[in-house]
């Protein structure tokens, strides 16, 4: 083992130390360390649910380019794809399980349907896609795990490009969800919006997009022209939705800011200029919009590649923060804000940073995420000429 | 009653005027006219029209009486009436209101509230600039919307419209998930994070008292919706812990025949309950008024709660 290597297992052992603790934490002591509070109901957690399976349904569409339309030069990374897909999903489902105020019913969303409820729907869709998931895996893996048949792999072939086309509208459908869960609140009108869910389909396929791309620059085996090629392609994919989803956020901060005037010109000013104004500026803009277009655009060499997919996939959790929370942070009716006050937890305020507790939550999923993919990237034919075992020490 | 003594005041100034003016006339130019002049002005008005017809304004049953006896015996009237012919709603006279916060206090201690949880905030808002300023208070229990936001979001329909219009919200079922919180245009929910109002006084010197007398207070169960409700924390939260929590309109008080907590404890007499469905009660009169208003309308969600400026 090489230090850096070293100093790589250090950070995770951190991590899964300091969400165990958070978990205990969570388990023993509820909501009572978060600093979310009845006003801002809603704080990380929810944007990490949403960044998470953002990335899962990114990383599931781009595996069905494959699958379905037969893009050729993706093919050898589509079941690593496909794993990302259900890693991340997993690390989504679990941060949004800890932040139910009673997860032990969890089970009710089945048993007491409620048609009427984006969330309800939200949920019904993605446990589906997560059956899809597992499906899609299994077919796609068993041929390298035990000797099929020619016959036993066309047949497997067929299934999965039947999955994965019940698949895109699913995806779809389920993320698109996610953003209308926010968009059809009508008494937040930061969130309401007919735009959200096409904002979240093109923020999952550059975020999940990004993130595989950071995934084969820095874990795949053979190192060579194919991969590189490979690699360009995705960048040139990152690229592309990086400038559309700018589009997009153009259409959604400037009509409102134009004239200045209304709920929302105020909520959008908070996001610019407001306290927080550095993840808006510094962590998306400069550090996820500029320097990976100057990277994927003018320079375009593996390493460039490399650190512009990181930079737009873990930037991206801001923008989620960013519509999470300022959604929240404005009293409802003027002068809320002092009519009554919790003394004991500061439950009742409009000013929200998130609890060391709340990161602890999101180390230990992290650090999940992190060690089923170490396991299946170890002990899973997820790459074609696996020779993973020597790669990974 | 206010509404009542207005109407009788233009007969008393009329009255007082033609007597006046007669008087006037009699003294200064008609010196040597007849006894017989004067009487005709005063049965004949001077401006000619006819007498005034009686007031259209019938509360003179209520005049005497406290508002708080005439809903009491209207809640009872009330309560022998169908469950689904009910329609509770809530009228709140802002120019009553000295913003005591007896209604918050009444209600904390009625539903036993912990801290970060509260019904009925007293909004209290001051316009203009020193030494210029007005200051005005607006209650805010919960509206009690006839198309609420916060029940269709809901994943397992624990939160929803009683037929009675009482928007409740069922414990056993809430999964915690908060999204009612944020569909709310008048933030009238609040998540029960498992807080005691003695966690942080057991800490002092008056650690040990707080642990033993306060917590004697605090561990009892509350009543809302008549069931028996005992709070707990830990791997699976007792209910109503870890829940969305709401103003009920004191749904266990009236099935006991009782008026709201904030009602009874309203020292201005500035909050008024009953049935909008029955025309005769207080505040259906009320609720009908002009200048009965409710808070930010633009949301449509049509609430049951009105309020008088």
């Amino acid at each position: 083992m090489n230090r850096n290597a070293k100093i790589l297992w250090a950070i995770w052992a951190l991590l899964a130390l300091l969400g165990g603790i958070g978990l205990i934490e969570r388990l023993f002591l509820g909501h009572r360390l978060a600093a979310y509070t009845s006003y801002v109901p809603w704080g990380m957690w929810v944007a990490a649910y949403i960044f998470f399976i953002g990335l899962s349904a990114g990383a599931f569409l781009l595996s069905s380019l494959v699958y379905v339309f037969g893009v050729h030069k993706l093919e050898r990374i589509a079941k690593l794809a496909l794993f990302v897909a259900a890693t991340t999903l997993v690390m989504s489902l679990l941060t949004i399980w800890f932040d139910l105020g009673h997860m032990e019913r969890n089970y009710e969303v089945f048993t007491r349907p409620h048609f009427h409820s984006m969330m309800a729907w939200m949920v019904w869709l993605y446990s589906a896609y997560f059956a899809l998931l597992l499906g899609e895996l299994y077919y796609a893996l068993r041929r390298d795990m035990k000797s099929l048949s020619a016959e036993a792999i066309r047949e497997d072939d067929r299934k999965l490009k039947r999955l994965a086309t019940i698949g895109i509208p699913l995806a779809i459908a389920f993320h698109g969800g996610v953003g209308a869960l926010f968009g059809t609140v009508s008494a937040r009108p930061f969130w309401n919006s007919p735009i959200y869910p096409i904002m979240f389909l093109v923020g999952a396929l550059l975020s999940g997009g990004a993130l595989m791309t950071f995934i084969v620059a820095s874990f795949w085996p053979d190192k060579d022209e194919a991969w590189l090629d490979l690699l360009q392609f995705l960048g040139k994919i990152v690229l592309g939705f990086l400038l559309f989803d700018l589009l997009l956020e153009w259409a959604e901060f400037s009509i409102p800011l134009w004239y200045g005037v209304g709920p929302e010109a105020s909520l959008v000013k908070y996001v610019l200029f407001g306290p927080f104004w550095y993840v808006y500026w510094v962590v998306h803009i400069l550090l996820g919009v500029a320097v990976p277009i100057y990277l994927l655009a003018a320079k375009r060499d593996a390493k460039s590649i490399n650190l512009a997919s990181a930079l737009v996939a873990v930037t991206f959790f801001a923008i989620r923060l960013n519509l999470v929370i300022p959604g929240l942070v404005t009293p409802e009716l003027k002068g809320l804000e002092n009519a009554y006050v919790d003394p004991i937890g500061n439950h009742l305020s409009y000013h929200y940073v998130p609890s060391f507790f709340e990161w602890q939550i999101l180390m230990g999923v992290v650090a999940l995420g992190i060690a089923i993919f170490y396991l299946g990237r170890r002990h899973l034919p997820l790459v074609p000429n696996s020779t993973s075992h020597e790669v990974s020490k | 009653m206010e509404q009542s003594l207005q109407p009788s005041a233009p007969d008393s100034r009329r009255a007082f005027i033609e007597k006046v003016s007669s008087a006037v006339f009699a003294g200064l130019a008609l010196n040597g006219v007849k006894l017989g002049a004067e009487e005709k002005t005063n049965t004949m008005p001077a401006s000619g029209l006819p007498p005034m017809p009686a007031s259209p304004f019938q509360l003179s049953e209520h005049v005497d009486q406290d508002v708080l006896i005439r809903m009491q015996a209207e809640l009872e009237r009330t309560m022998k009436k169908p469950f689904k012919e009910r329609r509770w709603g809530m009228v709140i006279d802002t120019r009553k209101c000295t913003g005591c916060s007896s209604c918050t206090v009444g209600c904390v201690m009625e539903n036993k509230l912990p801290p970060g949880v509260v019904y009925r905030p007293v909004i209290n808002e001051e316009r203009g600039t020193y030494p210029d300023v007005a200051r005005t208070f607006t209650p805010r229990p919960c509206m009690h919307c006839e198309d609420p936001g916060c029940t269709p979001v809901c994943p397992v329909e624990a939160t929803y419209k009683r037929a009675d219009g009482i928007v409740v919200i069922d414990y056993d079922v809430c999964i915690g998930c908060r999204y009612c919180l944020t569909a709310c245009p008048y933030q009238a929910r609040t998540f029960d994070f498992g807080e005691h109002w003695t966690d942080n006084a057991a800490k002092g010197a008056d650690g040990a008292l707080a642990l033993t007398e306060a917590r004697a207070y605090q561990n009892p169960p509350n009543f809302e919706y008549g069931k028996h409700w005992e709070r707990s924390e830990g791997l699976i939260p007792g209910s109503p812990v870890g829940n969305a929590r709401k103003c009920t309109f004191c749904t266990h008080r009236l099935d006991q025949g009782m008026l709201p907590m904030c009602v009874s404890t309203c020292v201005g007499r500035a909050t008024f309950f009953g049935d909008l469905n029955d025309p005769k009660s207080l505040v259906s009169e009320l609720a009908g008024q002009a200048n009965a208003k409710v808070l930010k309308p633009e949301a449509g969600t049509q609430p049951q709660v009105f309020y008088l400026s």
